[in-house]
């Protein structure tokens, strides 16, 4: 085997500390090393050069590259070995600079292990053996789980780009939170005017299967190549007769018997409903836990006024599946929420701002529907308890976020903003009314955001006053802020008529379970973790899934539908091939070896890992054996680990390999 | 582990573990200067607390909700924030801390869990070792007359604090018109009640302050 070596400088970034002509000059000397040279950039273009001209000339067989990560340019180095005519995975890369140069500061010592790093991969490049990518078949549909805007945007995105979507809505209606916001920062228009077009394009779309009050339940197979269990939630209303008149709403006896979600509980809805008028699809909800007829059997007023026939009493919950190449998760987000009805939740509550125990401190999304036109108070501030007016209002940021004792310390990003929106709001109906803000800082980043703000306080002469609130209690009727104005440095007391925090944005409540069903990591907190950073921000871990919106962090209604795009966009990328390749870099099982213990199965993060029945000449079985799924298979090793029997070998990293490396240390 | 705790340990151990002496030319690279940062009062002060004063993120809840915060000269995060900024003497010298009557309100609210009564009583701690001229007089002499009453009698003797209070400042008839009222509500024993083990007490005295 003739292998070459290549020693890079990366500017000074190695040689500083490293001698490369020497560790150049000493690896030419060990067996099967036929050339070895240094060079300062190894990675540009005449450094490739001089890569693919060495092995065409000398007739390499393999070579090693000293030089950064191979996160850095392992795929460089194997493309111009490609070029060449050599195998990538004949191509090994001994990490030069953040292994060694970078970490060091004596060179002599520092070269010694450049040596030591190179004749390492020298061993193991010998016993390398060539690998080709996997190619996996592509179903061409996404599911889009969650129907807020950003799952809207991301199905009709992928939906016009031509693939069929199905879309997944736990709730009846589609629409999110956005349908439930007054108007929209920082231009004020009217969410409902913006959404409900989209939600009815959805709707009607061809290539959309649209799924309301439904979930996920289970997520099989792997990129391209995805099985999903989805729960149809028994509405008890035919969907296909239904004609969504709305005529058993108005008629159901049990008028007041359940607190309104979609109006944060400021008002009560009948045990059949839609969560509101312009919902999609346009078709009623049966709750059989205030239903009539499912108390005593009596009633029945919805199916004698139906001349559809449309109610069903005795439909059940229904199972579907659905082949799928890509995943798009939008799940969104929910307000933290401490009252005495969350008594059990992982955060501490409120007690401070009495959340929970005086029906005038409310939250945010409280405030958006109380100045809703489609709100319970048809678009008049008025507070809870008593109808008032409120003359006197005081809004306090970062409820909830920022605040370690209370266990979140992110900053829920958009509360700034909606805080100023609410309060221009409340400044536009209530003429003579006074607002003041409590507020840490402003975090007003965005196009047209800090003017936004600014306009809140020089045109609708909002107080902001910077200091968090230390108490709120109930005096004659009013509710007494304690503050502290940290600028002027004094007390602040506010007798307030109405009190909304600002509370934070978390995770929606199973997000830790629904990622363990996708098989996608997620953060302390619940937010599902994006692939990197900065440079994969709209990827999960898991090939093939996707995210978007609030459930990755907070996000606004922009960044979300931003997201969504750049999500359904990678969707379709990933579609747009019939075949998928992937790295050949997997696991494989020796299956005269394996004991079938199902140790791997137990630790395999990804669930690659399946039950194999091995059968005898007369097809019995006789033994079981784990097989693994290569579309699936991440190649991390863990199996390979954990394997009692040694009957696990990863390609590219087999123990033959790597003991050989070691030996060479 | 959060960001409190983690610093809360390495201070634990930063004021526990003292600095072995180093010699010999090897340790030239620990040793050489540019690396020794100088111990400022602000470090004393997070040693002593076992917490980091750049914890606080001035968000004025302690201020806020602070039951004598009508009394002092500078809000109490106003405190923390001229120790963060290195103002120590200003710190030092304000009333604040001897007004903080270590009802731990502000602790009990705080976001970021920085326990601020501790944190005052570390700057009264410092005032007094570094000889600051402090405007409070009378409230040292009453800690201490409280301190002397504890150390004899192993229990607050309320008389003998008065008395004492009374002989250090020589403001013989401040609140004098209470003393009837408080007697016949039985909040004034004329007798001591001392606790068994006076000794203990004592030996606790001598071991913390050394007298």
């Amino acid at each position: 085997m003739k292998i070459g070596v290549f020693i890079c400088h990366c500017g000074e970034n190695i040689s500083r500390t490293v001698d490369c002509p020497r560790v150049a000059r000493v690896c030419e000397s060990y067996p099967g090393v036929e050339y070895a040279i240094d060079y300062k950039y190894m990675c540009s273009d005449p450094g490739q050069n001089m890569i693919r001209d060495a092995i065409r000339e000398k007739g390499l067989d393999a070579i090693v590259v000293g030089s950064c990560s191979p996160h850095m340019h392992e795929r460089t180095f194997r493309n111009a070995a490609v070029s060449a005519g050599i195998n990538p995975f004949l191509v090994e890369i001994a990490n030069l600079r953040e292994h060694c140069s970078w970490v060091h500061d004596d060179v002599e010592a520092a070269t010694q292990k450049a040596i030591e790093l190179v004749r390492m991969a020298i061993e193991k490049v010998k016993r390398d053996k060539p690998l080709s990518k996997i190619n996996v078949p592509v179903t061409k549909r996404v599911l889009v789980i969650g129907g807020g805007i950003a799952g809207i945007q991301a199905a009709l995105d992928t939906a016009n780009a031509g693939y069929e979507v199905v879309l997944v809505e736990k709730e009846p209606s589609i629409g999110g939170h956005m349908s439930q916001l007054s108007e929209t920062f920082p231009t004020l228009d009217c969410s409902q005017c913006i959404l409900t077009p989209r939600m009815v394009e959805v709707y009607q779309h061809p290539k959309i299967k649209l799924l309301t009050y439904s979930e996920v339940v289970k997520i099989e197979g792997f990129i391209g190549n995805f099985k999903a269990t989805i729960k149809k939630k028994a509405r008890h209303i035919n969907e296909e007769l239904c004609s969504g008149c709305g005529l058993c709403i108005t008629k159901c006896p049990t008028k007041k018997k359940a607190y309104n979600s979609f109006e944060e509980d400021l008002a009560f809805r009948p045990a059949v409903y839609i969560p509101f008028p312009q919902a999609v699809p346009n078709i009623p909800v049966i709750d059989e836990s205030v239903c009539m007829y499912y108390k005593n059997g009596k009633c029945g007023m919805c199916v004698k006024v139906c001349d559809r026939g449309a109610i069903d009493f005795d439909q059940k919950d229904t199972m579907l599946v659905a082949d799928i190449g890509a995943i798009i998760v939008a799940t969104g987000f929910k307000l933290y929420n401490i009252d005495k009805k969350a008594a059990d939740s992982k955060y501490k509550g409120y007690g401070e701002y009495g959340y929970g125990k005086y029906r005038d401190v409310i939250d945010g999304l409280q405030f958006e529907r109380i100045a809703s036109a489609s709100g319970p108070t048809a678009g008049e501030i008025k507070r809870p308890s008593d109808g008032k007016v409120p003359k006197k209002i005081v809004f306090i940021q970062c409820v909830g976020s920022r605040d370690d004792s209370k266990g979140i310390s992110y900053c829920s990003k958009i509360c700034c903003m909606y805080t100023a929106k609410h309060a221009m709001l409340y400044k536009h109906k209530v003429h003579d009314g006074e607002a003041y803000i409590f507020y840490m800082d402003i975090r007003a980043g965005g196009k047209m955001y800090e003017e936004f703000v600014r306009r809140a306080i020089e045109e609708d002469d909002v107080k902001y006053i910077r200091g968090r609130v230390s108490r709120i209690y109930e005096e004659n009727g009013k509710y007494i802020v304690k503050g502290e104005d940290t600028i002027a440095g004094m007390p602040v007391e506010i007798d307030a008529d109405l009190v909304v925090l600002a509370t934070a944005m978390i995770p929606q409540e199973n997000s830790a379970a629904l990622a363990r069903t996708i098989g996608i990591p997620y953060d302390k907190y619940g937010f599902f973790n994006e692939a990197h950073p900065k440079l994969r921000p709209v990827e999960s871990t898991t090939a093939g899934v996707f995210l978007a919106g609030a459930c990755q962090s907070p996000r606004d209604i922009p960044e979300s539908v931003a997201m969504a795009s750049a999500a359904a966009c990678k969707a379709t990328i990933l579609l747009s091939s019939d075949t998928l390749e992937r790295e050949p870099v997997v696991a494989k099982v020796n299956e005269d070896l394996c004991a079938g213990c199902f140790y791997c199965k137990k630790v395999c993060p990804f669930g690659a890992i399946e039950v194999k029945d091995v059968k005898d000449m007369n097809g019995i079985v006789y033994k079981e054996v784990a097989y693994i799924n290569q579309g699936v298979c991440q190649g991390c090793g863990t199996c390979t680990a954990t394997c009692l029997s040694k009957s696990i070998e990863l390609a590219g990293f087999n123990n033959e390999e790597i003991f050989a490396e070691i030996a060479a240390l | 582990m959060s960001a409190n705790d983690l610093k809360a340990t390495k201070k634990l151990q930063a004021s526990f573990i003292s600095p072995t002496p180093q010699t010999g030319p090897d340790q030239d690279h620990i040793n050489s200067t540019e690396h020794i940062r100088e111990h400022t009062i602000a470090d004393e002060i997070s040693e002593r607390t076992f917490q980091d004063v750049s914890l606080c993120y001035q968000c004025g809840k302690c201020s806020a909700g602070c039951p004598v915060r009508y009394y002092m000269d500078i809000a109490p995060n106003k405190v923390v924030r001229l120790i963060q900024l290195g103002f120590y003497e200003d710190a030092l010298k304000s009333d604040t801390p001897w007004l903080c009557a270590g009802c731990l309100t502000c602790s009990t609210r705080c976001p970021k869990e920085f326990d601020l009564a501790k944190f005052m009583d570390a700057v009264r701690e410092i005032a007094i070792e570094k000889g600051v001229e402090i405007k409070q007089k009378n409230i040292i002499k009453f800690h201490k007359a409280f301190l002397d009453q504890i150390k004899s009698h192993g229990r607050a003797y309320e008389v003998g604090l008065v008395a004492e209070y009374k002989m250090k400042t020589m403001d013989l008839f401040q609140d004098v018109d209470s003393a009837p009222g408080m007697y016949f509500k039985g909040k004034l024993g004329l007798l001591p009640h001392n606790i068994k083990d006076r000794k203990g007490v004592k030996s606790i005295f001598k071991k913390t302050s050394g007298k």
